[in-house]
C-alpha cells in the first residue's frame, strides 16, 4: 500500500494556528452530574459566545466535581458577562478566570503519519527534538504523542506539514493558575 | 415511613405549603394522581396543559407564593413549554412537575417520551431528571429552594414512572445544606461601600429619576421603595412588569416608560442625568436604540441577579442585591447626611416634568356616536372597579391600553406577559389569579386574537366555580401587527383580519358555561360593565366591539431612539416643537 491511497486529513493546516489573538481560559469547577455539559455548552450558544476549546474531566477522587477548561474568544462577547452567565448555572460550583500571562497551559496531541522508509526515521528524530513520544507503530504508519505547550505543538504540527497526516487529534488546552514564587 | 415516590412527591408538596396546583394527568404522570385524591392540595384540572401553567403564573404574580403545575410527560410536558419560557423572561417562581416514561425507557423513543429537561434547559433556572425515588422530597425541597430565592423563576422536576411506583423512607431535609446546591449563593445584601457611592451620585444629579421594574415587585419592596422616593424628592416610572409597584397617583409617578410609555415617562429618563435602576433590566422595549437612551445619565443599576449589571448598558454603579435590602440600605445612607435633603434643588426638573405632563398627557380622540374607543372601555372598566382590583392582560394593543389607562395604586393587582410577549396569557392567567385572591375582583382585559388561543380554560374556570370577568376589546384584528402594518408596511395588511363576529363571543361563553354580554355602541358600555360586575357565582365574557382603527400611542418605533417618539397625531405639532 502506497502513501497515496491514504485518506489524509484534506488541506491539513496546524490547528493551533487559528487560535484566538485575545484567548481567555475559563477552569470552571462543575457538580460532575448527568447534563451539566450540555447546559454549559447550551449556555454559550444561547447567548452568542464562542468557545475555541474545551476540556472536561473529573477533579477530584471521589468525582463529585469536574473540571472544564474552556478557551474563549474575549473578542465574542465580554468576558464578564460570560462568567456571570456561567456563575448563574446552578451547577455551577466556581469560576477561574485564567488570562494567558496568568496560567500554565498544556495540550496533549496525537498524530498518526504515513512514512516510506526514509521519511519512518525523520519523523522519529522530529518526535525525539521536541520530547515527543512514539507511541503505536504500523507498517506503514506511526502515531505519535506530544504533551506541552499549545504553541509547541503548533509549531510541532507545523513540522509534521511536510509529511502525510493522516489523522490528529488535540486534547484542547488544560490550565492552572501560575504559582506566586514570592 | 415508608412512601411510594408517587406518595412522597405529594407529601413534599404539602411540606412545601402548596395548598393549589394546576394540571392534567396523563400516562406516565398517573401514579402521582392516585395521591392527590387523599392530599389537602386543591387541584384544578385544565383542558390543556399551557392554561395550566399560565394560571400557576398569574397565582404566583398575585400572592408572591410559587405557582405549582403538573403534567404528563411528552406532549403533556411540551404544552407547559410556553409558560415556563414566559415565566423565565418574567422572573415568576413555578414548580413544574412533569412525568417521564420509566428509566430502563428513557433514551428508547417510548410513547410519550421527550427530553423534556434537555428541551426547558434554557428556559428554565434549573431543572431535575430524578433517577433515584430517595431523592424525591430532597429535589423538590431544592426545586422550591431555587425558583423562590435570588431571581425568582420557574423550575422542572421530571419524574420517571417507575420511580414513582417505588417506596422509599420518608425524610425531609431540614436545611439548605442538605439540598445539595453546592455552586448556588443568591446575593442579598448590596455591598455597604457601593451604596455609598450611589447616595452621593444620588445627591449630586440634578435631573434624577427611579427607573422601577420588577424586581421591586419580587422582592416586596414597595414600601421601601415609596419611603426612597418621598426622602429624595426624585420622579418614579414603573416598567410593564412594575405597574402597581409605586402607585399611579402619587404626584412623584410620571407612569410606564417605553415604546408604549407615557410621554413624560419616556423623555424625562431621555434627559435625566441619572437613572437609578432598581430590578429593571434595560429592556429594549423600554430603551429604545440603545445607543440612544438616556445619553447623559449616569447609570445605578441595582439588581439580585449579577449577569444583568453592565449586560445591556454600563453602569457608573452596578450593586448586586435585593432590591427591598439595598433601597433600605440607601435609604441608611442617605439618612447619615442628615434629616433635611441633601441633594440639589430639584425644583427646576419637577418644572420641566410638569411641562410635559400639561402639553402630553395620554390622548384619544372620543368619537362621538362612533365606535367604542378601546381606551374608553379601559377606563369605564378601571372607575366601576374596586381600587384593589386585579387586572391580567395578554399581550397587543389592549395590553398596552390597559397599562395605560388604568391606574395601578397597589403591588400585586397587574399580571400580564411582559418578556416573552405571550398571546393568550389573560384568561388562564386570570384565573390563576383569582385563585390566589379569590376575595379580588379579577379582570382579565383581553384582545380577540389573545382570546381565541386559550379560551378554553374558561371551561376550567365555569367548572371549578372561579368566577372571573374577560373584557374581550374586541377590534376584529391582530391589532398591534394591524397597526405596524399600518405604520411600516404601507397600509399593507396581511393575515391580520379575524372578523367581529366569527366567532360569536357571547354564544361562546355560553357554552363554555359563562355569561356572555355584547356591548356594540358607545352607550352600550357602561350597562354591559354593571352587568358584569354584578355577576360573582360564575365567570363573564364582554364582547366589546371596538374601534379597529385605533392605534396606541405614544410609540417609539422598533430600533428608533427614545427622542423619536411619535404621539398622538393631534399632539404631534406641539412635540414638533418640544423637540426643538
Amino acid at each position: 500500500m502506497s502513501a497515496a491511497n491514504l485518506s489524509a486529513v484534506p488541506n491539513h493546516s496546524p490547528i493551533g494556528v487559528g487560535a484566538p489573538p485575545r484567548h481567555h481560559i475559563l477552569s470552571v469547577l462543575v457538580e460532575n452530574k448527568a447534563g451539566v455539559l450540555s447546559r454549559v455548552a447550551g449556555l454559550f450558544s444561547r447567548r452568542g459566545f464562542n468557545i475555541y476549546s474545551l476540556a472536561v474531566a473529573p477533579a477530584d477522587e471521589s468525582e463529585q466535581f469536574s473540571r472544564i477548561t474552556i478557551v474563549v474568544d474575549v473578542e465574542s462577547a465580554p468576558l464578564e458577562q460570560i462568567i456571570m452567565q456561567l456563575d448563574k448555572l446552578i451547577n455551577v460550583v466556581s469560576i477561574g478566570e485564567l488570562s494567558p500571562a496568568e496560567a500554565v497551559e498544556r495540550e496533549l496531541v496525537l498524530v498518526t503519519v504515513a512514512v516510506g522508509p526514509t521519511e519512518r526515521s525523520q519523523v522519529i528524530q522530529l518526535v525525539g527534538v521536541f520530547g515527543g513520544e512514539v507511541v503505536s507503530v504500523g507498517a506503514d504508519r506511526l502515531t505519535v504523542m506530544l504533551a506541552g505547550r499549545p504553541e509547541k505543538l503548533d509549531d510541532f504540527e507545523g513540522l509534521l506539514e511536510h509529511y502525510t497526516v493522516v489523522e490528529l487529534q488535540r486534547t484542547g488546552r488544560v490550565a492552572l493558575p501560575k504559582l506566586d514564587r514570592r | 415511613m415508608q412512601l411510594t415516590g408517587a406518595q412522597a412527591l405529594i407529601k413534599s408538596l404539602e411540606m412545601q405549603g402548596v395548598d393549589v396546583m394546576f394540571g392534567l394527568p396523563g400516562g406516565a404522570i398517573l401514579p402521582v394522581y392516585d395521591p392527590i385524591i387523599d392530599s389537602s392540595i386543591r387541584h384544578i384540572l385544565v383542558r390543556h396543559e399551557q392554561g395550566a401553567g399560565h394560571m400557576a403564573e398569574g397565582y404566583a404574580m398575585v400572592t408572591g407564593k410559587p405557582g405549582v403545575a403538573m403534567v404528563t410527560s411528552g406532549p403533556g410536558a411540551t404544552n407547559i413549554v410556553t409558560p415556563l419560557a414566559n415565566a423565565y423572561m418574567d422572573s415568576t417562581p413555578l414548580v413544574v412537575v412533569s412525568g417521564q416514561v420509566a428509566t430502563g425507557s428513557i433514551g428508547t423513543d417510548a410513547f410519550q417520551e421527550c427530553d423534556i429537561t434537555g428541551v426547558t434547559n434554557g428556559i428554565t433556572k434549573h431543572n431535575w431528571l430524578i433517577k433515584n425515588v430517595n431523592d424525591i422530597p430532597r429535589v423538590v425541597a431544592a426545586a422550591f429552594h431555587v425558583a423562590t430565592t435570588g431571581r425568582p423563576g420557574p423550575v422542572l422536576i421530571d419524574l420517571p414512572k417507575d420511580l414513582a411506583n417505588a417506596t422509599m423512607d420518608w425524610y425531609w431535609p431540614t436545611s439548605i445544606d442538605e439540598l445539595d446546591l453546592p455552586g448556588y449563593h443568591p446575593v442579598t445584601l448590596g455591598d455597604p461601600g457601593l451604596v455609598r457611592e450611589a447616595a452621593d451620585l444620588i445627591h449630586g444629579a440634578h435631573r434624577p429619576v427611579f427607573y422601577v421594574g420588577g424586581g421591586v415587585l419580587k422582592a416586596r419592596a414597595a414600601e421601601a421603595l415609596r419611603a426612597l422616593a418621598e426622602r429624595t424628592g426624585i420622579p418614579v416610572v414603573t416598567t410593564l412588569m412594575a405597574r402597581g409597584a409605586f402607585p399611579d397617583s402619587h404626584p412623584q409617578c410620571l407612569g410606564m416608560p417605553g415604546m408604549h410609555g407615557h410621554y413624560t415617562a419616556v423623555t424625562a429618563m431621555q434627559r435625566s442625568d441619572l437613572l437609578i435602576s432598581l430590578g429593571a433590566r434595560f429592556d429594549d422595549r423600554v430603551t429604545g436604540k440603545i445607543d440612544a437612551f438616556a445619553p447623559e445619565a449616569k447609570i445605578i443599576h441595582v439588581d439580585i441577579d449579577p449577569a444583568e449589571l453592565g449586560k445591556v448598558r454600563a453602569a457608573d454603579v452596578g450593586i448586586a442585591g435585593d432590591a427591598r435590602l439595598v433601597i433600605e440600605e440607601l435609604l441608611a445612607a442617605l439618612a447619615a447626611d442628615g434629616d433635611t435633603w441633601a441633594g440639589q434643588d430639584l425644583a427646576p426638573w419637577w418644572h420641566q416634568i410638569h411641562q410635559w405632563q400639561e402639553q402630553f398627557p395620554l390622548y384619544y380622540q372620543d368619537a362621538e356616536g362612533g365606535a367604542i374607543k378601546p381606551q374608553m372601555v379601559v377606563e369605564q372598566l378601571r372607575d366601576a372597579a374596586p381600587d384593589d382590583a386585579i387586572v391580567v392582560a395578554g399581550v397587543g394593543q389592549h395590553q398596552m391600553w390597559a397599562s395605560q389607562y388604568w391606574q395601578f395604586d397597589y403591588p400585586y393587582t397587574w399580571v400580564n406577559s411582559g418578556g416573552a410577549g405571550t398571546m393568550g396569557f389573560a384568561v388562564p392567567a386570570s384565573v390563576g389569579a383569582k385563585v390566589g385572591r379569590p376575595d379580588r375582583t379579577v379582570w382579565a382585559i383581553d384582545g380577540d386574537g389573545c382570546f381565541q388561543m386559550t379560551a378554553q380554560e374558561l371551561v376550567t374556570a365555569a367548572a371549578e366555580q372561579i368566577p372571573v370577568k374577560i373584557a374581550i376589546l374586541n377590534n376584529a384584528y391582530l391589532g398591534m401587527v394591524r397597526q405596524w402594518q399600518e405604520m411600516f408596511y404601507e397600509e399593507r395588511y396581511s393575515e391580520v383580519y379575524l372578523s367581529p363576529d366569527l366567532p360569536d363571543y357571547v354564544k361562546w361563553a355560553e357554552a363554555m358555561g359563562c355569561v356572555g354580554i355584547r356591548a356594540e355602541s358607545p352607550e352600550d358600555v357602561g350597562p354591559a360593565i354593571e352587568k358584569a360586575n354584578a355577576i360573582d357565582d360564575r365567570p363573564v365574557v364582554v364582547d366589546f366591539r371596538t374601534d379597529a382603527f385605533e392605534k396606541v400611542f405614544p410609540m417609539v418605533a422598533a430600533g428608533q431612539s427614545n427622542d423619536d417618539i411619535v404621539v398622538h397625531p393631534d399632539q404631534a405639532a406641539a412635540a414638533a416643537a418640544a423637540k426643538r
